[in-house]
């Protein structure tokens, strides 16, 4: 259903070349959905913008529902939708209007514009935007809307880029819900995020990207059992424990338990969460460390690129991406 | 909810349209979009009317007693300079209008879009042109209050306004490319600024280029806004006995501006469609 290898894409900038893709390879089988999971930067959106006809790569084949989108990208572009980081709506216009217009430029009727854009009102409950104009009203009526756009022919392929960054947790859990309402009527998705916990929620299946292509590959089972189901994380009171807890933490672990660069933060992936950190506690009190804080906690992006490169994954502070909307 | 109930999945688009029609419609569609965006923001709207105002009652009672014109009278003299001087900024808003829409990311909704490759600029330059005309006739309006007066047969009346127009329209491709090219709307606010002031102002719009030191009377005569300011003035029968200059632009400037606006068009309308091929915002 979209088949892309060997995508390179290389920008000239003053400082040499940028690598934005260094040869990618993907598929994504129909009526699936790929999670594309990686940091700002690795790659995410250059892939998407390349399948769906924005740019061209410098080098690497795509196809989408078996039509090559680099040599007939007018006749890809009719079976795709396309929902991007950015909800690109028009701030003047109404979300009725917007859709309206979209429907158009999909070469519909005109009162077959209408009446899907009423329908996508109805369903997507934009009532409140549909008569008065986008401007105004929040970051998550403003992404409904622009995932409504992308679904307005029902495409064969649907594109969402980081379609919930930005976004509170209430409008998270309702695109969520919208996505995965989309994907149980068998649309082909590919989607880009920054968080494991959202490609685990919608995707059949991740891949990992770092530095323009693809680190690893499989469901987010597969992934996390590769950086273990839960972390355990303690905080200690006294930094010369560091040591100690970390022998202690390693033994429960899955692997060897790290110390934060605070000297205090002592961390450790286990397979059972619950039972690893009733352990930890235990022989802690027993060695006598004192304890700040303690607790278990899903693995992160960051946990699965620590695993998977050796560094952390940079900018996956939830807030950023916020801070980065609000400043747009 | 289901996003996607079985009569929807009908919704797939009918046969591609034919390229003439579906040029039409999208063009149509985006021009659309544009003149709401027009009608929303009046900002954009209050500015293109009250310029052209402020403008007429500015030159024509300020400096209308000052400056003196050999065979006519000074607001006889001044409309054409601010008939063109105004086309030519309301043109610039292509660019910053472009600039804008690609940094907003519409740009790129639209070019995921099966549209007709042009539309977007098509519908950009149409819904400037007809900016451009509301300003004309307020600008009219103005110069009627005035003083101005036309001294010429009402068809080469409407030649005048026709030339403006085109002259605009045919500029407004050349902003479009830079808008996209550019990496922010207020570049363009700027450059335009920079660069079109002194364009309008070293030319026969508000003075005569005779009265100008040598080198700069050179680059009056030969500069595109003479020959617009001059064609126009032609053709609203406001030259007077004004003598004009030898320069070949000045002697034969009607058919200086068609030739100028055709070339425009024929350069830039395929520069623009191939650049908007290629742009999407970072």
């Amino acid at each position: 259903m979209i088949e892309a290898s060997g995508l390179k894409k290389t920008y000239r900038s003053k400082s040499g070349p940028v690598h934005a893709l260094a040869g990618m390879d993907l598929s994504v089988p129909r009526g699936t959905v790929k999670a594309l999971l990686g940091p700002n930067g690795a790659g995410k959106t250059t892939v998407v913008k390349v399948l769906t006809t924005l740019i061209r790569p410098t080098e690497g084949t795509a196809l989408v529902d078996g039509i090559d989108v680099l040599s007939n990208p007018k006749a890809a572009r009719r079976i795709i939708g396309v929902s991007g980081q950015y909800a690109a709506v028009d701030e003047n216009l109404t979300g009725f209007e917007n859709l309206e217009m979209v429907g158009r430029l999909y070469h519909l009727s005109a009162r077959e514009a209408k009446r899907r854009a009423q329908d996508l009102i109805e369903q997507f409950e934009l009532t409140e935007a549909g008569n008065r104009p986008v401007k105004g009203f929040s970051g998550g009526m403003r992404r409904r809307i622009d995932l409504a756009g992308a679904l307005v022919i029902n495409p064969k392929v649907l594109f969402l880029d980081e379609p919930t960054t930005g976004l509170d947790p209430r409008s998270r859990l309702s695109l969520w819900g919208i996505i995965k309402n989309l994907v149980s009527d068998g649309t082909t998705l590919l989607l880009t995020t920054q968080y494991l916990e959202e490609a685990d929620q919608l995707s059949d299946d991740i891949a990992v990207i770092d530095g323009g292509r693809v680190i690893a590959e499989g469901t987010a089972d597969e992934l996390k059992a590769q950086i273990g189901g839960h972390r355990v994380v303690v905080t200690l009171v006294n930094p010369a424990d560091a040591g100690a807890a970390r022998e202690i933490l390693g033994r429960h672990g899955d692997g060897e338990a790290t110390v934060g660069t605070d000297g205090r933060t002592v961390e450790v992936g286990v397979i059972n969460g619950p039972r690893a950190l009733q352990y930890v506690l235990g022989d802690l009190g027993q060695a006598g460390v004192e304890l700040h804080d303690a607790g278990m906690r899903r693995p992160s992006l960051d946990d699965v690129f620590l695993k998977l490169t050796g560094r952390h994954a940079e900018n996956t502070d939830e807030n950023v991406p916020a801070e980065k909307e609000n400043a747009k | 909810m289901s996003v996607l109930a079985p009569e929807n999945r009908q919704a797939r688009p009918a046969p591609e349209p034919g390229a003439a029609s579906m040029w039409l419609s999208d063009g149509w569609t985006v021009t659309k979009r544009n003149l709401t965006k027009l009608k929303r923001s009046p900002d954009m709207l209050v500015f293109a009317v009250l310029q052209p105002i402020m403008f007429v009652l500015l030159f024509s009672q300020i400096y209308g007693g000052s400056i003196q014109v050999q065979g006519t009278d000074y607001t006889q003299y001044l409309m054409a300079g601010i008939f063109a001087q105004t086309v030519i900024f309301g043109s610039t808003f292509s660019g910053s209008a472009m600039a804008q829409d690609l940094k907003d990311g519409i740009i790129d909704r639209f070019r995921t879009l099966p549209m007709s490759s042009s539309a977007v600029l098509v519908g950009r330059t149409n819904s400037d042109l007809v900016l451009n005309g509301i300003s004309m006739l307020i600008m009219m309006a103005t110069g009627f209050v005035v003083g101005w007066r036309v001294n010429a047969p009402f068809s080469s009346f409407l030649a005048g306004i026709g030339l403006l127009l085109l002259f605009s329209y045919a500029f407004s491709w050349v902003m479009a490319l830079l808008g996209m090219s550019v990496k922010s709307p207020e570049v363009i606010n700027n450059a335009s600024f920079m660069i079109l002031f002194p364009l309008t102002f070293i030319s026969n719009a508000f003075v005569q280029s005779q009265t100008l030191p040598a080198p700069l009377e050179a680059f009056a005569n030969w500069n595109p806004v003479s020959a617009l300011v001059q064609a126009a003035r032609e053709l609203f029968g406001n030259v007077g006995s004004v003598p004009t200059p030898d320069a070949w632009p000045m002697q034969n400037a009607v058919p200086t501006v068609l030739i100028g606006a055709i070339l425009m068009l024929l350069i830039f309308v395929p520069l623009c469609i191939r650049k908007f091929a290629s742009i999407s915002s970072r």
